[in-house]
């Protein structure tokens, strides 16, 4: 007992590591907390941009939102951050996890919503439009509003697992909860800094799952 | 343009890379066979304890599993794989990333079956047992089948991010498709071998990724 708390909450460790683990908190949060924002919005945007039915258009949502969804973010993270200074741009690495986490959750985003919108029954438009709504405001007034309530739930549980994604900015240097946790690991020779990024993120994480889990049950009683 | 071409689509540093980003797409190949047998399963046992009549088991799960989805799945690796030594356990990189990819992909596939069994009605598991079929049986020819019916989507969808999740393994340097074509780039010091990985996991995923959308739109009607 005594050489696990020795090993995973070494008490002068903790004290020692505790301010560069916050630090990696603060960054975490102001990532996932722009991604999300960001993220949603863009995929708000495309979705709505895809039920106006440009055909040119809609091809071109539709590829680039199935290629984010079938590649790895890592994949992602690592072409842009390695490929981009030799072509002469040069974004730091917390912009490049922020724009590909942005780009893969509006695409996921787009995906739900869309399919939000499809759902609301076609006799919605149809009377919007014949009480004199325009495309745009039944879209706005009418459709939304009921495509984004029904989306709820697996939008929650989407962005929940893709701010999660947050922790990749190891692999490329962004100093969040993770790398400072290895880091100090490797400093201190002792894993108490990992159980303490761990403990970090479940505390950061569990009340979203939880809130995803009752919107889910929330959901599922209200159809039934 | 030029720049763009000879550092994300060189054709002929991609081709030197080939044979080793094809080693790596085997052992992606192989994790993959690994990780999806032992997540359908294991999601299977965490769903069936969280519906277990048991106050505490199902309690217990519950929390387990929205543990399990809390972290990221790289945190729990890399504890697994670094963090665990210092404890005495020390675990191949194979083991850790099979370790850690049964904790989470249990957990998500979990939730997809147990919300599948609860979608059947409780008349179903009545009939069934009141026509002689044991309580095994009656969840296996019964229950099982509809309730995977029911949420075929959403685990074709959760085996699409394992496939894309298994990427995380090359963190710990186990070669796979991703290791490999990033060794491949750091040889060259160009991004090519791994627009060459993208290029193969979208050729793997994106038929999938559009079956999803078409699978689901089917449910949504």
């Amino acid at each position: 007992m005594n050489a696990f708390l020795e090993t995973f909450f070494k008490p002068n460790l903790i004290a020692q590591y505790l301010p560069s683990i916050l630090k990696g908190v603060f960054v975490t949060i102001e990532i996932a907390l722009a991604v999300v924002i960001s993220g949603l919005l863009l995929g708000l945007v495309l979705a709505v941009i895809r039920s106006f039915h440009i055909k040119l258009i809609n091809v071109f949502i539709i590829v680039i939102v199935d290629m984010l969804r079938a590649l790895p973010p890592l994949v992602i993270v690592l072409i842009v951050y390695f490929g981009l200074p030799n072509v002469g741009v040069n974004i730091p690495s917390f912009a490049v996890l922020w724009l590909v986490l942005t780009l893969v959750l509006a695409a996921f985003a787009e995906e739900i919503f869309w399919a939000g919108i499809l759902s609301v029954p076609k006799g919605q438009w149809e009377a919007a439009r014949s009480t004199g709504f325009g495309f745009v405001g039944t879209l706005g007034y009418i459709v939304l509003p009921q495509a984004v309530r029904l989306t709820v739930p697996p939008i929650t549980n989407r962005t929940v697992a893709i701010t999660k994604n947050t922790a990749l900015g190891m692999v490329i240097g962004v100093p969040e909860i993770l790398n400072q946790a290895t880091s100090a690991q490797s400093f201190s020779g002792n894993a108490t800094p990992l159980m303490m990024g761990a403990i970090a993120y479940v505390l950061l994480f569990i009340p979203v799952v939880a809130l995803g889990r009752f919107l889910e049950t929330r959901f599922a009683w209200r159809r039934s | 343009m030029d720049a763009l071409i000879q550092q994300f689509f060189n054709f002929d540093i991609m081709s030197r890379a080939l044979p080793l980003v094809l080693q790596g797409l085997a052992q992606t190949l192989l994790l993959c066979l690994i990780v999806i047998p032992l997540g359908l399963i294991g999601g299977l046992l965490f769903a069936l304890a969280s519906l277990a009549r048991s106050r505490t088991l199902r309690y217990g799960m519950i929390v387990a599993i929205d543990f399990f989805r809390a972290v990221p799945p790289l945190v729990l690796l890399i504890f697994i794989y670094s963090g665990l030594p210092f404890a005495g356990l020390r675990l191949s990189p194979l083991t850790a990333v099979a370790v850690a990819f049964f904790l989470n992909t249990s957990s998500y596939y979990g939730e997809i079956y147990r919300a599948g069994i609860e979608s059947v009605g409780h008349g179903q598991w009545d009939a069934a047992r009141s026509t002689g079929l044991n309580a095994f049986h009656t969840l296996a020819s019964v229950i099982l089948p509809q309730a995977v019916r029911n949420v075929l989507p959403d685990l074709v969808s959760n085996t699409v991010e394992v496939v894309k999740l298994t990427s995380i393994a090359s963190v710990v340097a186990l070669p796979e498709l991703l290791y490999s074509a990033d060794m491949a780039r750091s040889l060259t010091f160009n991004a090519s071998p791994i627009v060459l990985a993208a290029a193969i996991y979208l050729v793997m995923l994106w038929p999938v990724v559009r079956l999803i959308s078409r699978l689901e739109r089917r449910m949504a009607s």
